[in-house]
């Protein structure tokens, strides 16, 4: 355990120095305060287009610091060779990977904190601002401590893409791991449409195949909350709990497996 | 007990985007290395040198044979606190110092933190980086990060170093103070294993050596085993020699190499009496400069045995 605390503490600490997870919270940030200025453009509305901007962003930009520092957090060690130094020392490729992912998790679990204390600002700044009678008019309070829920597992999903964007590294270039990581993002979205393949397809392979896919790639869609927090629709702490154990689930399978890969890998 | 044993060492790797083939980059290499010993490891470049190296240090996994450190299998993690590893050109993480990344090993090794911060400012000292120790490794020469390599080998005092070319790189007085650290290491009683191809730090530095060519084991013996010193020849240096007997030279002697000022140098036999030629030399009115004898070097013994290696197989 400690081996892996003291490879995520370097990889936290490569992330603190490395300036584009840097600028990429800063860019979200300029963005969720530029989504006050957009907001003032549609009267009444400009509450919920604060937080769907807000949440939009927060997810996006964190996903681009999930797979791109998440590929490169192993193509950069063993391409560079400085994987040599590591695994020479009393650490098995196990520890190494889990450290690895450990590190990037607390990256993005400060940089999301950053975004959400930005975005609770604006919040906070409009909600003040605002008139009683507008304020009266909204379907959510402004500073709406739900938006958390969406936050929380916005984070879960990005634990789930980080542990993906591991596993393909450990086996492919990062251009391939990017884009294998970034295609299961998107299909991982409209997964939900795989398992009523039945209803539109009459073809039963198709229909089984199909049912394999939705099974095998992550299903991304139960992540996504931000419609019902930002109008102020309850969800279900049943949906919050199954959701974060599913993607606990599926990290397990995927840390696994690329432990697995990564075991067996020489460093030519 | 041996500190690095092989047996039948033998890596394939797989050659070719459409259809690979099997590419033997070492043929069943069986070795032992004594505890305490300094063993050169020689070979051309390409010769499997580096391939038995990462075998050994389980960044590749061999496709037939074993080897054992210090009595353990090599995929025992637990060896790795008594061994250090130089890799051949290391790269380190360029946004950490030298104090940071030594601190970040030492820690591995299971240092607390006072401790690992009295033996990185001690080894940062060894190799001679200890007022650069707080510079990010991005402003390092090649050759400074070369001993920030040695100095990470070295944080936990280990039983046995591998060093992957560790003179490569270094300016004359930098390969002065690595063959210097290596004498040390022998003198505490580690036992260092280093491959090169430079044949002279070897002959200065090495109890025995093995030569690999080809992926295979060429030689291994000690020094004096491997290289006869029985003597081959002499070389004669004269300089001021007259016309005529210039003219005689070639059927003298087995070579005439004429030098820089006039100088001319001779090989006699071994058995040619050395004494005997110069007084006739000097009677024909030449001038005595230097006589040397001539004995097989490593770098001899090296060039036959390349030489004589068959061409790899690519077999499975």
């Amino acid at each position: 355990m400690r081996q892996i605390w003291l490879g995520a503490n370097a990889v936290f600490r490569e992330s603190v120095r490395d300036r584009v997870p840097y600028s990429i919270v800063v860019f979200a940030v300029l963005m969720i305060a530029a989504s006050y200025l957009i907001s003032q453009l549609s009267a009444g509305q400009d509450i919920k287009i604060i937080k769907d901007l807000g949440l939009a962003a927060l997810s996006m930009f964190g996903l681009l610091i999930a797979v791109f520092i998440g590929v490169g957090l192993v193509t950069k060690e063993v391409e560079k060779r400085s994987v040599y130094g590591l695994l020479t020392k009393p650490l098995s490729r196990a520890q190494f990977l889990l450290g690895k992912y450990a590190g990037l998790v607390m990256t993005l679990a400060v940089n999301l904190s950053v975004m959400t204390l930005a975005l609770y600002a604006v919040l906070f700044y409009s909600t003040y601002s605002a008139s009683a009678g507008l304020r009266a008019s909204w379907e959510a309070p402004g500073v709406d401590p739900r938006m958390l829920i969406a936050i929380v597992l916005i984070f879960a999903e990005l634990m789930l893409v980080t542990a993906l964007a591991l596993f393909f590294s450990t086996f492919s270039s990062p251009l391939w791991a990017t884009l294998l990581t970034l295609g299961l993002w998107v299909a991982g979205h409209f997964n939900s449409d795989l398992r009523n393949f039945g209803t539109v397809v009459d073809s039963a392979p198709a229909i089984w195949l199909a049912r394999v896919i939705y099974y095998v790639i992550p299903n991304l869609a139960p992540f996504d909350v931000k419609a019902e927090v930002v109008h102020g629709i309850d969800v279900a702490a049943r949906h919050v709990a199954l959701t974060v154990a599913y993607a606990g689930l599926y990290i397990s399978i995927l840390l696994t497996a690329s432990v697995t890969v990564f075991g067996r890998r020489d460093f030519k | 007990m041996p500190a690095i044993e092989t047996e039948g060492l033998t890596k394939d790797f797989l050659v070719g985007f459409w259809r690979p083939r099997p590419y033997r980059a070492l043929d069943a290499l069986t070795l032992s290395v004594e505890t305490g010993e300094v063993f050169g490891f020689l070979g051309p470049n390409g010769a499997g040198k580096s391939t038995t190296l990462k075998l050994l240090m389980q960044l590749i996994f061999p496709s037939g044979g074993s080897a054992r450190i210090l009595g353990s299998p090599v995929g025992d993690v637990s060896v790795r606190r008594r061994i250090g590893f130089l890799a051949e050109n290391p790269y380190y993480y360029d946004y950490l110092t030298a104090e940071e990344l030594l601190t970040y090993f030492a820690r591995l090794f299971g240092y607390s933190s006072p401790d690992a911060r009295i033996r990185v400012t001690r080894v940062l000292d060894q190799v001679g980086l200890g007022s650069e120790r707080r510079l990010r490794l991005r402003q390092f020469s090649k050759g400074m990060v070369q001993r920030v390599g040695l100095a990470q080998a070295l944080l936990n005092d280990p039983e046995v170093v591998f060093l992957d070319e560790p003179m490569s790189g270094l300016d004359p007085l930098g390969r002065r103070a690595v063959r210097d650290l290596i004498l040390s290491l022998r003198a505490r009683g580690c036992t260092v294993f280093f491959s090169s191809h430079i044949l002279s730090d070897a002959e200065a530095l090495c109890d025995r050596v093995a030569i690999v060519a080809q992926g295979k084991l060429a030689a291994a013996g000690r020094l004096d085993e491997l290289l006869a010193f029985e003597l081959q020849g002499w070389e004669l240096v004269m300089s001021d020699v007259p016309a005529a007997l210039h003219a005689q030279l070639a059927s003298r002697f087995a070579t005439v190499t004429p030098l820089s000022h006039g100088r001319v140098a001779v090989t006699l036999a071994a058995d040619a009496e050395p004494d005997r030629v110069m007084a006739s030399l000097s009677a024909d009115g030449a001038r005595i400069e230097s006589l040397n004898p001539i004995r097989h070097t490593l770098e001899d013994l090296f060039i036959q045995r390349v030489r004589d290696s068959q061409p790899r197989a690519v077999t499975l």
